[in-house]
């Protein structure tokens, strides 16, 4: 239950921070809140050589928007992501999900891109930015390259991120206008992993649910329209394709219930939502 | 850049609890740990070592934080207070702790120190909590002897006395 030895950097600015990936690659991991990592170290799942903290670096705590995005930066926790006062207008389904990510106590200091780039498959986060179809942005001391949320994330706790890169920000689209937002999960005690976890948008008659906890990342399908009778089929076809598996929380059956049956509860609550 | 390397003891300063503190740690200590084990600090209590328990919760400038997902290296240089920051002065109670002695807001004791550091931000970052919210904010404690009844009374009692303080 303690971390392998390891040397600790704390750099003053980014291009620091660039250098020492470039010069370490896999050897090094980045830590921010260092919430998902530092489990992950005492348990010896994970043994980097180099540990370089970013949370201190104020130039990657911000919050910007655009008329079209939320820029969130690397170093920004989750409880002053909660606490924006824009979070509900512009991203109402972060409002909805970011209550059952951890506790009162560990987000203000997990951190969004943390949670982003740790691509836990049952974690809120992801799920939000695959649903909401956001991006990722990826940057070595040579290049910055943006990825979709699609392509950032490409199975269980793994992502196209290269060695030399850090992810320095997500950018999440805001709320488009009349669009409808829901987000539910289940989980065995408030904060904990998702057993499953649903997030549905509804715009005009386009209907798109995300699902987290099932397949090995958040996988998201749409449907130009849906009508009522129709949805028990869908989220069924749904359930099945997300091939979920069994573990000491809950077995596949369960699972795909779950899709089912909160899948139907989010797209109703996303479409009293809409207009 | 600070660069501290693997398997050297390296010197520690921060702040606890209002004194300057210091001390030799590797990188790879946790402040936890650290606090134990070179400062003696007994009053951390150490359980899961996961960041689900809450029982090492400390304040690191002001804001909750699992003391086990902390490196001692960290804390270099900033603000850390445990439960000992809560009490007016050696063997007093602040009101929050009478309120949890009052209500029998702990038995065994082990996830105490947690949960009044924990419950402390809480109320200065929301002064008037709903029933709700205090229950929201104690699922990040475990307690195995689960008394939390009594917590979320003492709690509310505190911030409802606290309230009825500041408009007085």
């Amino acid at each position: 239950m303690k971390p392998k030895s390891f040397s600790y950097l704390r750099p003053d600015n980014l291009l620091e921070t660039l250098q020492a990936l470039q010069r370490f690659g896999d050897d090094a991991r980045i830590m921010a809140g260092g919430l998902s990592l530092v489990p992950m170290m005492n348990f010896r799942l994970l043994e980097p050589r180099y540990l370089i903290d970013i949370s201190g670096l104020a130039s990657l705590a911000y919050i910007r928007e655009t008329p079209a995005e939320v820029e969130i930066g690397a170093a920004e926790t989750q409880a002053k992501v909660l606490a924006w006062p824009n979070l509900n207008k512009s991203l109402p389904l972060l409002t909805l999900a970011m209550p059952h990510i951890g506790h009162f106590q560990t987000r203000s200091r997990g951190t969004v891109c943390g949670s982003i780039a740790h691509s836990d498959p049952s974690s809120e986060l992801p799920l939000c930015l695959m649903t909401l179809q956001g991006s990722v942005v990826l940057q070595s001391a040579d290049a910055t390259r943006v990825l979709s949320a699609g392509e950032f994330q490409i199975g269980m706790f793994a992502t196209a991120r290269r060695p030399d890169e850090m992810v320095t920000a997500v950018r999440f689209p805001v709320r488009k206008p009349g669009a409808g937002y829901a987000f539910f999960e289940m989980a065995q005690r408030q904060g904990d992993f998702a057993i499953c976890a649903v997030a549905a948008t509804v715009s005009g008659s386009a209907v798109r649910l995300g699902v987290g906890g099932v397949a090995d990342k958040p996988t998201v399908r749409d449907w130009p329209e849906l009508a009522d009778g129709e949805i028990d089929d869908a989220l069924n076809d749904f359930a099945w394709d997300l091939g979920g598996s069994d573990d000491i929380h809950a077995n596949a059956a369960y699972r795909r219930d779950l899709v089912r049956k909160l899948g139907r509860r989010v797209i109703e609550e996303a479409r009293k939502c809409s207009n | 850049m600070l660069e501290l390397k693997a398997g050297e003891r390296h010197p520690i300063k921060f702040t606890l609890d209002g004194v300057e503190v210091r001390g030799f740690a590797e990188p790879r200590m946790l402040l936890s740990d650290f606090l134990r084990h070179e400062l003696g600090r007994t009053e951390i209590h150490i359980a899961c070592e996961q960041g689900v328990c809450g029982a090492c919760t400390i304040m690191l400038d002001g804001n909750p934080a699992r003391s086990c997902l902390t490196f001692a290296v960290q804390a270099i240089g900033r603000r850390v207070e445990t439960v000992r920051s809560l009490s007016p002065a050696d063997g007093k109670l602040n009101d929050l702790q009478e309120s949890f002695r009052r209500h029998h807001g702990l038995q065994c004791g082990y996830c105490t120190p947690g949960i009044l550091v924990s419950s402390e931000a809480f109320l200065r970052d929301n002064a008037k909590p709903s029933e709700k919210e205090v229950r929201e904010m104690l699922s990040g404690h475990i307690c195995r002897c689960t008394g939390y009844a009594g917590m979320v009374d003492a709690i509310l009692e505190t911030a409802e006395k606290r309230a009825t303080t500041a408009a007085s």
